[in-house]
């Protein structure tokens, strides 16, 4: 059993963990408003966010830096994990919706009587838990039994996952699919019977978020550093060896894919309460291939750089978008192109010069 | 010098005020400003006679209530100024002592009927054939008299034949059962979709479940009719479905040919394929505007021109992106995924940033307006017909540049065997240059097609590229046939879907479809045979 990280490592991630549990609640709760060290809500909000997207680069690197299997449908995973936790926050409005009544608003408007079928049991919060892990799990477990088993790999591999999602894409728009059409769901009022929009409420989020991102992280690194990850990445390096050495390469790629689409769906489902609004566009080929360019950016095959990357390019997201709103495609555009010509080994790469990749 | 003649001439006759209405004075002046009620229609009936369409305008005026008299002038008034209906003369200001025709009752249902009879009986055999169809649509017992005149002078058999149709529509709820079998049957051969709502009522039950139509004989015939008709419609939706599935097709078949050719030559997947479709669309819509400006008189052939500035446009721009960013990539082609992403994403916000994000407007030749009346309930747009021939034209063209010409054998050299291209001297990096140009020339040929039938804006790519992601991995690469037979077959398939499952369900069956296909032959339907394990 090979060490988990080096000593340095421990301290690293222990001083992270700290800044994320400990200092954020202090200087979100404690400190007084007005104050210099005040973290206001907004900030609160959009750390939490991207603690979110920080699991999903982690999830994604698994798949793709270690495994070899490039997914550009990532983020169908993420937004049906967002759309379970979603039918339980819609349950949780109750009455208070615009119509006042028991049924969501949007349903109301399509004029339905009563909720169909899937939305049964979604008043319970651990219902709609376990389907935040089942449902992207299973979708992804006979997705992945079709294409791994056919040895659908690469390019081809990445296009159908970008089909998948565009398809869904199109599922959820339709109204009659009976999960709020083009607007998905949205003006969440509690959650567990707590009010949502509260600072108390948003600092609970974050740290789950924060823990949530500790353990996937402990998890990722845990695998890869065992004899699994080994298999793993020599199935990336050389599939047909692998083989021929007598390993069956599908349960091993059939494993890592649908963990990678839980965790997916887990960080989906802590997004949701935190940006208090789910729907189709989640969904678009394009956001999962932005998910792509996190890993990309921060380097694949390290976890860390998965991190690091899915914090810069989404800073760098939202600095643009509200300072430069026309210059954002561009610049996301040429991050695309400048990565994959000149670093193809992410930020990490230059950072890990001398090591064995 | 000819020409420059002939501008003077038209210039000249511009100036000249058109020719004076040759109506019959003395008719219009009856009309107009006659005392009774009788004389008024014994004028409107000899207008009629006269056949002169260019009396409709002021009948028509007249049923509206916008014509008044001034003195002895009949003017056709329209908003604050007038038109003088004999002379066509404009009259501006409408002078202060207008007063308006006055109509009764009678007079207006002779005006009704006298302007579609002026029609039928018009000397215009389009005009005719027209106000047939429009009576055919809104078949009233009123317009019987007239259509009986024009069918006793009619000699065109299309007109005949929808008139026959109107007369039997009015019969069929009135006059003897003879009468009414009669037009019961000549109804059966109609094609007209309102057909259907004429007979229906015939064979419906009442609310207390006894038969609205008491005659159980007219019962049946209607009946039989009934079928009859709807076996005529059921062919034309057939039709009309086969038709929407082959222009979905090929227009699928020309957005993935470019694709299947890159593809299969380097492996890669060109993510910008859409954006170079739209670049050819907005240098359609470049030529169209300096046709506009510069030569207004040519615009029905600046296709001509915008083809290969569409072509030119994308391919150049497919040249100088293989050069300068997918050439590096060799070998990673998950790499030139993102990095071809990221290329769409310029490209899309520099046109953005150029044209606006708003659609712009392409307008079609005048000779792609209208389209083909093939059956009664179906009309083929020419600009669909002309893209079907046009997506032919292309798979015709890129199969003779393929099998014909130097640069199709080494492209076929490479695509199978790369190294063993190289080793036997195929400069491979050229072919590699100029073959990702033609794939994008093709995209920028089918975005020109594009812009003819859809809305051309900066997402206009991003809507095609994963349909035809799905007919490259359908299709398989390596071999035209995959490419035409994977397009057509998609764009049947997702129409006929659509027909009884709605778009969207039938996109998602096609995706689903294509999932499963792929288990059986993971390299697509016309995969090349070879040895490699790895494909």
């Amino acid at each position: 059993m090979t060490r988990l990280f080096s000593a340095r490592g421990w301290i690293a991630l222990v001083a992270f963990a700290a800044a994320l549990l400990l200092v954020v609640p202090v200087l979100a709760l404690a400190v007084p408003e007005g104050s210099a060290l005040h973290l206001s809500e907004y900030w609160v909000g959009l750390g939490g966010k991207f603690l979110c997207y920080a699991i999903v680069a982690l999830a994604m690197d698994l798949v793709w830096g270690y495994a070899g299997i490039l997914s550009l449908g990532h983020g169908l995973f993420f937004a049906l994990g967002g759309y379970a936790m979603g039918m339980y926050l819609m349950r949780q409005i109750g009455l208070d919706g615009v119509y006042h009544s028991q049924l969501p608003d949007f349903m109301v408007f399509l004029d339905w009587k009563a909720y169909p079928w899937y939305w049964s049991f979604t008043e319970h919060f651990w219902y709609c838990a376990a389907l935040v892990v089942l449902v992207p799990g299973l979708l992804a477990y006979v997705f992945g039994w079709f294409a791994f088993r056919s040895r659908i790999k690469g390019v081809y591999f990445a296009i159908i996952t970008q089909a998948l999602t565009y398809a869904a894409l199109l599922l959820f728009f339709r109204n009659d699919t009976g999960f709020g059409g083009n607007n998905g769901f949205t003006d969440f009022k509690r959650i567990l019977g707590i009010a949502i929009a509260t600072p108390q409420m948003r600092v609970a989020l974050f740290m789950l978020s924060a823990a949530a991102l500790l353990g996937t992280l402990l998890l990722a690194r845990w695998l890869v550093s065992s004899k699994f990850g080994r298999v793993l990445a020599a199935i990336r390096d050389a599939e047909q060896r692998v083989m021929f050495c007598g390993y069956n390469t599908e349960h091993y790629k059939l494993f890592v894919w649908t963990l990678s689409a839980v965790l997916c769906g887990i960080a989906g489902a802590l997004y949701v309460p935190q940006v208090g609004i789910i729907n189709p566009s989640e969904m678009s080929p394009a956001n999962s291939i932005e998910i792509a360019i996190w890993v990309a950016v921060g380097g694949r095959g390290t976890l860390v750089g998965a991190l690091l990357g899915a914090f810069a390019v989404n800073g760098a997201k939202s600095f643009f978008t509200q300072a430069f709103p026309e210059i954002w495609l561009y610049f996301l555009g040429l991050l695309f192109i400048l990565v994959t010509l000149f670093l193809p080994r992410g930020v990490m790469g230059p950072l890990q010069r001398g090591k064995a990749a | 010098m000819r020409s420059l003649f002939l501008a003077a001439l038209l210039a000249l006759a511009a100036l000249v005020p058109p020719p004076a209405l040759a109506l019959d004075a003395a008719a219009v002046h009856r009309l107009a400003l006659g005392d009774t009620s009788n004389d008024k229609i014994a004028a409107i009936n000899a207008l009629v006679e006269s056949g002169d369409e260019r009396a409709e305008p002021l009948l028509k005026a007249l049923l509206a209530g916008s014509v008044q008299t001034s003195g002895d002038r009949v003017l056709i008034v329209q908003g604050d100024s007038a038109i003088d209906a004999l002379s066509g003369e404009k009259v501006v200001p409408i002078p202060e002592d207008a007063s308006n025709v006055v109509l009764n009752n009678r007079i207006r249902g002779v005006l009704d009927s006298a302007v579609s009879a002026l029609r039928l009986l018009s000397h215009d055999q389009a005009t005719r054939l027209k106000a047939a169809r429009e009576l055919a649509d809104d078949p009233r017992a009123a317009a019987l008299p007239v259509v009986d005149k024009a069918l006793a002078r009619e000699t065109d058999p299309e007109i005949r034949g929808v008139l026959e149709i109107v007369a039997a529509s009015v019969h069929l709820h009135e006059g003897s059962k003879a009468e009414r079998l009669a037009a019961i049957r000549t109804l059966a051969s109609s094609g007209n979709s309102k057909t259907e709502t004429l007979l229906l009522p015939l064979v419906a039950k009442k609310p207390d479940g006894s038969w609205a139509e008491p005659d159980a004989e007219i019962r049946v015939a209607a009946q039989a009719s009934l079928a009859d008709v709807r076996g005529r419609l059921a062919w034309g939706e057939r039709f009309g479905l086969l038709f929407a599935g082959l222009s979905l097709g090929s227009i699928l078949m020309i957005a993935a040919l470019g694709l299947a050719i890159t593809y299969g030559l380097m492996g890669v997947i060109n993510m910008a394929h859409g954006e170079l479709m739209m670049l050819g669309a907005y240098a359609t819509y470049v030529v169209q505007n300096l046709f506009h400006a510069y030569a207004p008189g040519a615009f029905d052939w600046y296709l001509v021109a915008a083809l290969p500035a569409a072509f030119a446009v994308s391919g150049g721009a497919g040249m100088i992106l293989e050069r300068t960013v997918i050439r590096w990539l060799y070998g990673r082609p998950l790499e030139t995924l993102l990095a071809t992403w990221g290329i769409s994403l310029i490209l899309m916000q520099c046109v953005r940033s150029l044209f606006g994000a708003q659609n712009v407007q392409v307008d079609n030749p005048s000779w792609m307006s209208g389209g083909v009346q093939a059956l009664p309930n179906l009309v083929l747009p020419y600009s669909r017909i002309v893209i079907i021939l046009f997506a032919a034209a292309v798979v015709g063209g890129i199969w003779l540049l393929l099998t014909r010409t130097r640069l199709g054998l080494y492209v076929r050299g490479v695509t199978q065997n790369r190294a063993m291209a190289s080793c036997v001297g195929v400069p491979t990096a050229r072919v590699d240059t100029l073959a990702f140009g033609l794939g994008c020339g093709i995209a920028g040929l089918a975005g020109c097609a594009l812009s003819q039938i859809g809305n051309v804006g900066p997402a206009l790519g991003q809507a095609y590229i994963v349909d035809s992601f799905m007919v490259v991995v359908l299709g398989g690469v390596g071999q035209l046939a995959g490419t035409v037979y994977a397009g057509m077959g998609l764009g049947l398939v997702n129409k006929l879907l659509e027909s009884w499952s709605g778009a969207v369900l039938a996109k998602i069956a096609v995706l689903v479809f294509i999932i499963v296909f792929i288990q059986k032959r993971p390299q697509g339907m016309f995969a090349l045979k070879g040895r490699a394990v790895e494909a």
